[in-house]
């Protein structure tokens, strides 16, 4: 967990306004997609150790929902994006 | 034991007297004394007991690593207990009781404790109180908690106000001794936004008790100086009484500012203590070093202290710790002490170096044992001697103190907050921060630079160094000529052996060499085993004293390194933080705000009693008359609902407005079922599900023009579906053209609902509401008489012909106000969410007690709503797997009890009729239950295996919580009007 996280809207902004989630890397599949696929989106989550993918939302500030890569080992915060043009990447 | 007030020095304000008092006693001290200070010139060296032995105990330091001397500071509601007298500032009606003496601090009767050493040994704790097992609560834990305790609390709440605030910096120092001011002053001459917290209440740090002249002048001189400059910058923030407690994450540090904690008088209009969240681009820890106390025989003695404390007090607070002063040491820092006290006159009794062949020369006629050690302390509850060994002669040696130097430790507590492990230095024999990067650095004697030329250097050096790093060109800084210093060095003496009595490792807690002997012996020899076999360690001051000789000693007796060793994990906080400061403004009502509906008021006059439901409050029932319990009320606000009228507050459902070309096709996607459809002017009531599936939350849709609708939530779920609806529409889909936001705040609404509500209200509504004009689930805008325009819906949650009408936020209670004067004639009555609950069991809809998560719309009896035909909902896909589909799942019936007089409550179990009860027995659950007024006999909710074959069938509920078993016979959920014909009447 960081101390601060610099919204790319708002500035640095203290953690305690944002909102976790969880991993951010698994993508909603399309409702043809496998049970196999829909079960690994909804159900099955890595654990990893190190650097992370997340979504946070800055919920006492702009609303957005953000993708934040961070380290959950040594906490550092690599990047904070808005998770909508994450998805257009 | 004779300490007293030197006639002249100090830089204490002698023409400036302070009374104070110490258990009961009246005393003087002066501005610029500590308490503990002042209590030395009052020749008050008893100043507390130990924990466990309650020995007596004295003041051992001069600064925030005390172990001993921990008073109850003030009285009444402002007391603040375990109050180091050594950090202490001194103030004019002080009031300080010493702490753990029972029934006076002089008599003692604890102290038989100490008769009884040989059962309280290292884990003691762990051997005694083992067994048995129930003696836990009743016996040992109250006995410990009475004879344990050092200070209480006053339990009366808190009358002062804490706050706190954050700070934004280039450069944060912490410690303004000489390595931090340096390094301040080239940071402040260089233009960055600097911050200098110092706990002390005076800046200065050593400066104020050192006494190598700088530039020829007393060093105080200088750091005055130094201090006038740093005053007058406005890019500098100076914060005396601050301590940095923590480092925390993105370099945030946690400090603690004691605002008003130095005064008798506290003006309410001040925070008593701040707490800062400083956020610091780099930071310079100069937070200086500790000396350590030596292991000896009897050290505990008061009248025993470090050298640098006797020092400090000589030369800062003018206090002689004694006439006949012993010094020990194992490096030069004791001679430097004996030339401090000396040059005070006062006497010195002896000078003991541990080490044979040391180069230093002791001050003029003072006596030097080389090679020598304190073996024992002669003296009661006050020293009168020690007994000195040297090569086996003892030698008794009348003194009223001893100064003790054991060597030095940086203070590097911070900088090994984050994980980041000490690293041991075989030249220092000390623990060293870690490298922890460019945003903490450690500078002067906290990084081993013990002397003051170098720790002027070091400061200036590591602040341009940030400097630069910030893309600044760093200013100049002249050091000042500094005189004559001794060589630092030591020769690390982790205990003295051939201890004649209990040689004391951690004073707080009691632990001795001998505690540490038997950890080792019994298997807990590593250091994290030990700290909680001995305790040692564990107490207030968290061993800042004790652990490097605890650490010292392991390492000796296991025969490896202080390295091998290691230390005990450093965490937040430096120092006690108190709570008040902690919380903050969060006390109160600001702790929990309430949340009000806008008809608070109209609830309020018609007698509401009101529930909390999150922060909200609401109303519950409407006591009348002569109605007693809560029963009576409901029973007839329901009775009058189904026969007349009844008008409900219902303002705290989340209600949110999307608009936009996409919102259909949104809210389509975002909901099980059908919504594109829907026409503009039309309600229609919604289910959204979770990707697995199961039923999220439930509200209605309206839709108040093509591309604009209004949702309803419920009241708990507002917050987390407006998330829900976020992520779908930013992370999802973000290319759908859609807006939405909370207008939950924005409006009152309320529910008219009964046989009578159409009449009521179109006596308040301008616009036609007759059937035909407004049909079941009509949603449209409405003017009111009076020309206000509202938003009305034709729903029922009652099953009665019913209406919810919303109106701008500020007119809430006005128009309750006025469908209440227009309901009079016809019977109509306020009613609250219980009588609210109750018509809508009797109607068989279902809340969040029914889709508590792991209910499906089909469970629910709600499988018709899925809108199978659409590509693709939140849920959907997940809806059809296996377990999802099968026919034995637990589905929604009613139930209602064979006898009038048998109740049933939620979270009943289901049983088959003399079924064992049992998991595998378990046919299901009851989610909601009440005493059904129209029906006249308790009903209830419930989920039950294959439920919806089994209408007619009786079955058992079973109540294990409360010892009640009920028949009930199953049936359909709804109860009252099936054929929905009052909602289409
Ligand atoms: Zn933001």
């Amino acid at each position: 967990m960081a101390s601060l996280i610099s919204c790319p809207h708002c500035g640095t902004r203290p953690k305690e306004e944002f909102a976790i989630r969880g991993d951010a890397t698994p993508l909603r599949p399309s409702s043809m997609a496998s049970d196999e696929a829909w079960h690994d989106y909804v159900h099955l989550r890595t654990n990893p150790r190190g650097r992370v993918r997340e979504h946070w939302q800055h919920v006492a500030g702009c609303r957005r929902w953000l993708v934040v890569e961070r380290d959950n080992l040594s906490h550092a915060v690599f990047s904070v994006t808005d998770a909508a043009t994450e998805v257009d990447r | 034991m004779t300490a007293y007030r030197l006639p002249a020095g100090g830089l204490i304000d002698r023409s400036h007297t302070l009374a104070f008092s110490f258990d009961g006693k009246s005393l003087s001290g002066h501005a610029g004394d500590t308490l503990a200070s002042a209590l030395l010139a009052n020749d008050r060296l008893l100043v507390g007991r130990s924990f466990k032995y309650h020995r007596p105990r004295g003041i051992v330091t001069a600064g925030p690593s005390e172990p001993n001397a921990l008073v109850t500071v003030g009285s009444g509601v402002r007391r603040d207990p375990n109050t180091k007298a050594t950090v202490a500032e001194l103030y004019d009606g002080l009031v300080a009781t010493s702490q753990n003496r029972w029934p006076s601090l002089a008599f003692d009767i604890g102290a038989v404790n100490g008769l009884m050493a040989r059962f309280l040994s290292a884990g003691f704790y762990y051997k005694t109180f083992m067994w048995p097992a129930a003696f836990w609560e009743k016996v040992y834990e109250p006995l410990i908690r009475r004879a344990a305790g050092l200070g209480r609390t006053d339990l009366s709440p808190d009358p002062d106000s804490y706050e706190k605030s954050w700070a934004h910096c280039d450069l944060l120092v912490v410690g303004s001794g000489p390595a931090g001011l340096a390094a301040a002053l080239v940071a402040a001459r260089s233009g960055l936004r600097v911050i200098l917290a110092e706990q002390d209440f005076a800046l200065g740090g050593t400066l104020l008790s050192e006494t190598t002249r700088l530039d020829g002048e007393a060093p105080y001189i200088f750091a005055r100086r130094v201090l006038d400059e740093l005053q007058n910058s406005p890019n500098v923030t100076l914060l005396p009484r601050t301590t940095v407690f923590g480092w925390y994450d993105d370099n945030v540090f946690g400090a603690l500012e004691r605002v008003q904690k130095h005064g008798a008088a506290v003006d309410a209009v001040k925070p008593v203590e701040r707490l800062w969240r400083i956020v610091a681009k780099h930071a310079i820890l100069a937070s200086g070093a500790e000396e350590r106390p030596l292991v000896f025989g009897g050290n505990d003695r008061p009248g025993v202290m470090t050298a640098s404390a006797a020092a400090t007090y000589a030369n800062r607070f003018g206090v002689a710790a004694g006439k006949a002063v012993a010094i020990f040491t194992n490096g030069a820092s004791g001679y430097r002490t004996a030339r401090d006290l000396a040059a005070q006159g006062i006497g010195i009794a002896a000078l003991i170096d541990s080490r044979p062949d040391a180069a230093e020369a002791a001050p003029a006629g003072v006596r030097l044992i080389r090679g020598g050690s304190i073996i024992d302390t002669r003296g009661g509850a006050g020293l009168r001697g020690i007994v000195a060994d040297r090569g086996g002669f003892e030698d008794l040696i009348a003194c009223d103190a001893v100064a003790m130097s054991g060597g030095w430790s940086p203070v590097i507590h911070l900088a090994c907050q984050r994980g980041g492990r000490p690293v041991w230095s075989d030249a220092l024999q000390a623990f060293l921060a870690p490298d922890v990067g460019a945003g903490l650095v450690p500078a002067g004697a906290a990084a081993g630079q013990y002397r003051l030329s170098a720790c002027f250097e070091d400061g200036a050096r590591k602040a341009a160094d940030i400097v630069e790093a910030l893309g600044r060109q760093a200013a100049g800084f002249q050091a000042p000529v500094v005189g004559e210093e001794p060589d630092p060095s030591f020769t690390a003496l982790w205990h003295v052996p051939g201890a004649k009595s209990k040689a004391f490792v951690d004073f707080q807690n009691d632990v001795h060499l001998g505690d540490l002997g038997l950890a080792v012996r019994e298997g807990f020899g590593h250091v994290e085993h030990a700290k909680r076999y001995t305790t040692g360690g564990m107490a207030t001051d968290q061993g800042k004293l004790g652990n490097i000789n605890a650490i010292g000693i392991l390492a000796a007796m296991r025969g490896v390194s202080p390295a091998e060793v290691g230390t005990t994990t450093f965490r937040p906080f430096y120092t006690p933080v108190s709570f008040g400061a902690l919380a903050g403004t969060s006390v109160g009502g600001h702790a929990m705000p309430v949340r009000r509906s806008p008809l608070h008021g109209w609830a309020a006059r018609n007698g509401a009693t009101f529930i909390e439901a999150g922060l909200w409050y609401r109303s519950s029932w409407f006591a009348k008359g002569e109605e007693k319990t809560w029963r009576e009320s409901v029973d007839r606000e329901v009775r009058s609902v189904r026969e007349n009228a009844g008008l409900c507050d219902v303002s705290t459902l989340g209600k949110i407005e999307v608009f936009g070309p996409d919102a259909a096709e949104f809210l389509n996607r975002l909901y099980c079922n059908p919504l594109l459809k829907l026409p503009v002017g039309k309600a229609r009531y919604g289910l959204m599900l979770r990707e697995d599936g199961m039923v999220f939350d439930d509200g209605t849709v309206s839709r108040l023009g093509e591309a604009h609708f209004l949702i309803t939530t419920t009241t708990a779920m507002a917050g987390g579906v407006l998330s829900h609806m976020e992520f779908a529409a930013q992370v999802l889909w973000p290319q759908l053209r859609v807006r939405f936001l909370s207008v939950s705040d924005q409006w009152a609404q309320m529910s008219i609902a009964g046989p009578k509500a159409r009449v009521i209200l179109q006596s308040i509504v301008e616009d036609d509401i007759s059937h035909a004009a407004f049909p079941f689930l009509a949603a449209r805008e409405v003017r009111l008489k009076g020309n206000l325009k509202g938003r009305l819906f034709r729903i029922s949650f009652s099953g009665e012909l019913a209406y919810e009408l919303a109106v701008p936020a500020g007119y809430g209670e006005a128009v309750a106000d006025a469908l209440m004067r227009a309901g009079l004639p016809h019977g109509m009555c306020a009613y609250g969410v219980e009588a609210l609950n109750v018509l809508r069991i009797e109607k068989g809809h279902v809340t969040h007690a029914e889709l508590d998560g792991r209910v499906t719309p089909d469970d629910a009896g709600l499988g018709h709503m899925m809108g199978t035909g659409k590509a693709d909902f939140i849920g959907k896909r997940l809806s059809n797997r296996f377990g999802l589909t099968a026919a034995d799942r637990a589905q929604l019936v009613g139930l209602k009890a064979l006898e009038a007089d048998q109740e049933m409550r939620a979270g009943a179990h289901l049983l088959k009729d003399g079924a064992k009860p049992s998991t595998i027995n378990d046919q299901g659950w009851v989610s909601s239950a009440c005493f059904s007024p129209t029906l006249r006999m308790p009903i209830a909710l419930a989920f039950l295996k294959s439920g919806r074959e089994r209408y007619g069938e009786k079955i058992v509920v079973w109540d294990r919580l409360r010892g009640v078993e009920t028949m009930a016979e199953v049936c359909h959920p709804v109860f009252v009007d099936p054929d929905n014909s009052k909602l289409t009447a």
